[in-house]
């Protein structure tokens, strides 16, 4: 009787630490063969056939088509530089300059990985699109009310993901530091 | 007591085991994967071009909204897979996806280095069963290795501007995937084999 429970007692904790442990990578990711600069965050051996299982449980989970290294790389951020939540009510101004590569794209979208609707249909900059200043540096305001020069409105949603996207770039898998991969700076300037 | 600790240390060591085994067979029992999102909507062997993302696509998370997609999901088992892309004004590329969502290989337009972008996509097998003079002539001809023999092909050309939209979806619906049906070696003077089957998975070497 009491083997029964001791072996039982075990297989449950047994299933509830590994069923557990394995959401809960697979839900909040692994720092597994991350590259982080700043806030961004990007994972550039997902676009490669040796990537990691952890990263591999996660695509299939959500369904993703993660970008190919001969195509791109990716980064996220849902933090601001002082580590701050993306919130979409406040004022948040991403600035300074990116990466060599030939387009970037950088685009917000909610928690669950969609764009945000608004009623100017704009989910995100292109490099073509963006105003620069005269020194080739650029700043994006992202509010929930309009802004002058590059606004990208959030539709003030609580939290939300800014994805860089920067296609045919020598950065990737090599890439180390902000030296090699100069990201924008991601600051709150204000909240309501 | 000490017979409680070790059933605990047993089920944590026990958990572990589940959690390597659940991280490694996820991608094969996911159903919810890109492929199998995409199996709907999608033919077989051929180019199907995706709704542009907006809010209300919800099919597959992040995707990039300047981008007009295509998908081929291909099936290789009757015959290796000719694909042929335009390139666009701004930029081209194409990725190629196995069956579980691993991104193995992936070309833009200027490492391609013509106004189409041609490659032959077939499986190692199949690459291994090419003519060897055919191997000479393959300078210009782009060979790309599918590790599964099912698999998602997603071509991808950027609009720089909300307005160039409709520009990068003419392009992508100009590209073609299509199962060579035909091995192109001396077809001409060896009739008698109808129609020469192409080696449909010989035992591996």
């Amino acid at each position: 009787m009491r083997l029964i429970f001791i072996t039982l007692l075990a297989l449950v904790i047994a299933a509830a630490v590994g069923l557990g442990s394995t959401w809960m990578t697979t839900t909040k990711g692994t720092e597994l063969g991350t590259l982080t600069i700043g806030a961004w965050t990007a994972r550039p051996r997902t676009g490669t056939a040796d990537v990691d299982p952890y990263s591999r449980a996660t695509i299939t989970r959500n369904g993703e088509l993660p970008i190919g290294t001969g195509d791109g790389v990716a980064f996220t951020a849902t933090r601001d530089d002082r580590k701050k939540p993306l919130d979409g009510r406040c004022d948040i101004v991403v600035s300074g300059v990116t990466p060599a590569a030939r387009f970037w794209t950088l685009t917000l979208y909610d928690s669950k990985g969609h764009l945000v609707a608004n009623s100017l249909q704009r989910y995100g900059f292109t490099s073509q699109e963006i105003v620069r200043g005269a020194d080739g540096s650029f700043e994006i305001r992202i509010a929930s009310r309009s802004r002058s020069g590059n606004w990208l409105p959030t539709g003030g949603i609580e939290r939300y993901a800014l994805m860089l996207r920067l296609y045919d770039t020598p950065v990737g898998v090599a890439t180390r530091t902000q030296r090699d991969a100069p990201m924008p700076a991601i600051a709150t300037v204000g909240c309501p | 007591m000490i017979r409680l600790a070790f059933t605990i240390i047993a089920g944590v060591l026990l958990g572990a085991i589940v959690h390597l085994v659940s991280v490694l067979a996820l991608p094969r029992i996911a159903s919810q994967d890109a492929y199998s999102r995409l199996t709907p909507s999608t033919k077989l062997n051929a180019v199907t071009q995706l709704p542009a993302a907006d809010p209300s696509y919800t099919m597959m998370p992040y995707m990039d909204p300047a981008f007009a997609v295509a998908v081929c999901r291909y099936d290789l088992s009757n015959g290796p897979i000719k694909l042929t892309v335009p390139v666009s004004q701004a930029y081209t590329s194409v990725s190629f996806y196995t069956r579980n969502d691993v991104a193995y290989y992936a070309i833009n337009d200027r490492s391609a280095g013509k106004k189409v972008i041609e490659l032959d996509l077939m499986t190692e097998a199949q690459h291994n069963a090419l003519p060897e003079d055919e191997e000479v002539t393959s300078a210009d001809r782009l060979i790309i290795d599918s590790p599964t023999s099912t698999g998602l092909i997603v071509m991808k050309a950027l609009a720089p501007e909300p307005g160039l939209m409709a520009q990068a979806q003419a392009t992508l619906a100009a590209s073609s995937c299509k199962v060579q049906v035909d091995q192109p070696a001396k077809q001409a003077e060896a009739p008698p084999p109808v129609n020469e089957p192409p080696p449909l998975r010989p035992s591996r070497r």
